[in-house]
């Protein structure tokens, strides 16, 4: 056994708790799990079903936890997990699971799926058996500080642009604020117009916030690729900001994983509570729609259907939030029938949008064709969702299927009908 | 050894030893299971209605909308085979009387035709069940050698109860004591298996419940 195998199985002991063994007793094989993934349904390939996925950790569990799987492990019985079946398995736990979670909503015995999927993870990243394309993401993060290998001057710039546009300043550095306020890689290069956003809806407000120039990035490449020591680096970074700004929240971009990271796994990997809250953008922006603050100039009149990032509703557990404040700027919106807690992804949560070998392009540009689907049954051209990364995966979906749809970002698509900001108060430009 | 030995070892010594690797097994497998704990959550729970562990104890005996189109036959096969055999083993005379030798406790049982009639359902969907994984891609990928044994070792105490009572192919006395081994088996076999689900589905369920309803999620 090669040594990193060795840490690798290690590993996989290390994070089998009561829960996955309750799991793995409970599994019958029915299959259901297949009919909720994606990659399941728009393939047809029996080997995405999600129970699948997770028989290297399923065999680990037998032969380490079980009286049974221990005799049969003594007396030469089982199969032992190899590194060739690691790395058979790395397209299935990488390639092919988003850690959408649908599955874990459906199975008949109650098994939480995607709970093990990122407890297996854990195990690949040790052996060495992850995408290159999510490898270098993390790597990136820990060094640079973003997934992109964005740095501060670069942020800083973008963030000008934006004080440009809106006429607002945007403060950095400023201790004791409301809100210490986080982006994505993705948004700073790709969606500049949330920042903007975000500068008019507080400025509209009048709540304070500030942005940290050594914690700005919110996404954690840690966790996607499974390795809980580069994870805690990461959310540490934000930890000490807060604590240092003395902040009393700290926001979260629209990022799914990023939310995921620092709102639910960020606690447990440094292994406090923290001393300040969090909060996804659209959590506030939903208790500035209660108070009266957020009031529309007008309506965005296009029919269009809502996609809920799978990170920030089902898994995030921002489920009450996005229906209101989309209805609070379109007049024509359409519910699907999966919508909230049964949305089906978009194909490249979990890192999967990182991996750029051709198989894992291939096999994304096939999970679309429910989005696509979805889109086609509305009858609409516009679809309307707050992840950036959900965006990215999106837009290359429409790209391949040569879509004419519109794709907004709820945030920016709020900001854009919103009451015009008073240009005389406190935090406008000089 | 005679028909009437052969029946009057497996209602004796058999049935004994049968209920003591039963018992034992479940209580050793759930032990090993649920003392592996787990850790606390340390993120700040948020709380929504209908969020539990309870609550997914209940609501997943439900499918979810637009899941039972895309298998039928897990759903529709699944309930009618689970409600047959539970009515057979906990309604049917016989059963009941067994339970009040081993126990003391005892209830009203339907009558023999009613159980009769249930044990053909329970067979036909138990039938339907198993074509389904054959037939079905996911199921025969999935299935391995437990899947078709714990289905046999399941259906043969149906099988062979019924033909006792209906007096078919062999004497009620050897066929009543295949019905009695028969049932012993699937007592042994049950705690190293897949049908330790009938134990575990409970924590199964409250555990997914419960993480999830820590983010206010209701699943």
């Amino acid at each position: 056994m090669s040594a990193s195998l060795e840490k690798g199985i290690h590993a996989l002991r290390e994070v089998i708790d009561a829960p996955i063994a309750s799991y793995f007793s409970s599994c019958v094989h029915c299959g259901l799990c297949a009919e909720a993934c994606l990659f399941y349904t728009e393939t047809g390939d029996p080997k995405y079903t999600p129970i699948h996925k997770l028989e290297p950790l399923r065999r680990v569990y037998e032969q380490e936890y079980t009286l049974l799987g221990r005799l049969k492990k003594r007396v030469g019985l089982s199969k032992a997990v190899t590194d060739a079946e690691l790395d058979e398995w790395q397209e299935l736990v990488y390639d092919s699971c988003t850690l959408c979670g649908r599955c874990s909503l459906v199975c008949p015995v109650g098994n939480d799926l995607v709970y093990m999927v990122r407890k297996l993870r854990e195990g690949m990243a040790v052996s060495g058996h992850v995408p290159d394309g999510i490898r270098n993401a993390t790597k990136r993060t820990v060094e640079t500080g973003g997934p992109m290998g964005l740095k501060w001057p670069a942020v800083a710039h973008v963030l000008k642009h934006a004080e440009e546009v809106t006429g607002l300043k945007i403060p950095v550095d400023q201790a004791g604020a409301d809100y210490l306020v986080l982006l994505s890689s993705m948004e700073i290069v790709n969606y500049p117009e949330y920042i903007e956003a975000i500068a008019r809806i507080f400025h509209k407000a009048g709540i304070s916030y500030t942005l940290a120039s050594d914690a700005y990035e919110a996404t954690n490449a840690g966790i996607q690729i499974g390795n809980s020591d580069l994870a805690k680096v990461i959310v540490s970074r934000i930890v000490d900001a807060a604590e240092k700004l003395k902040v009393k929240k700290v926001l979260s971009p629209e990022c799914g994983h990023a939310y995921m990271a620092i709102r639910w796994e960020g606690p447990n990997l440094v292994g406090r509570p923290f001393g300040f809250e969090v909060v996804h953008v659209l959590e506030l922006l939903d208790e500035l729609r209660q108070k009266g603050v957020l009031k529309m100039k007008d309506k965005l009149k296009d029919p269009l259907i809502l996609h809920d990032p799978c990170q920030i509703v089902r898994r995030g557990g921002v489920l009450q939030a996005p229906e209101p404040l989309i209805r609070q700027v379109a007049e024509n919106y359409i519910p699907t029938a999966d919508k909230q807690k049964l949305n089906w992804c978009c194909g490249g949560g979990g890192g999967a949008s990182a991996i750029h070998t051709e198989a894992a392009e291939a096999l994304r540009a096939k999970a679309f064709k429910i989005k696509k689907r979805q889109i086609e049954e509305a009858g609409v051209d516009t679809m309307v969702t707050f992840c950036a990364n959900c965006r990215i995966t999106i837009e290359e979906g429409f790209d391949h299927y040569e879509m004419n749809t519109k794709l907004l970002g709820l945030t920016e698509l709020l900001a854009e009908h919103l009451e015009p900001v008073d240009a005389n108060s406190a935090s406008a430009l000089p | 050894m005679t028909d009437l030995q052969f029946l009057t070892w497996v209602r004796g010594p058999g049935l004994n030893i049968a209920i003591g690797i039963f018992l034992l097994g479940v209580l050793w497998r759930l032990i090993e299971i649920y003392t592996l704990g787990r850790r606390k959550d340390l993120a700040a729970p948020r709380h929504a209605a209908g969020a539990s562990g309870f609550h997914t104890v209940f609501r997943r005996s439900l499918p979810l909308p637009g899941m039972l189109k895309r298998s039928p036959v897990s759903y529709i096969g699944g309930y009618i085979f689970h409600a047959g055999l539970a009515i057979i083993v906990f309604l049917g005379a016989p059963h009941i009387l067994l339970i009040k030798n081993l126990v003391g406790l005892s209830w009203p049982a339907l009558p023999s035709q009613f159980i009769g009639l249930a044990a053909v359902v329970t067979m036909a969907a138990m039938v339907v069940v198993l074509a389904d994984r054959i037939n079905k891609p996911v199921k025969r990928f999935l299935s391995t050698f437990e899947d078709w044994f714990t289905w046999a070792v399941t259906f043969l105490p149906v099988l062979t109860g019924w033909m006792a009572t209906q007096h078919l192919l062999l004497p009620y006395t050897q066929m009543l004591a295949l019905h009695i081994l028969s049932a012993e088996i699937l007592l042994v076999v049950l705690p190293f298996s897949k049908l330790l689900h009938g134990f575990t589905l409970f924590g199964s369920r409250w555990y997914n419940g419960k993480v999830n309803a820590h983010k206010g999620v209701p699943v």
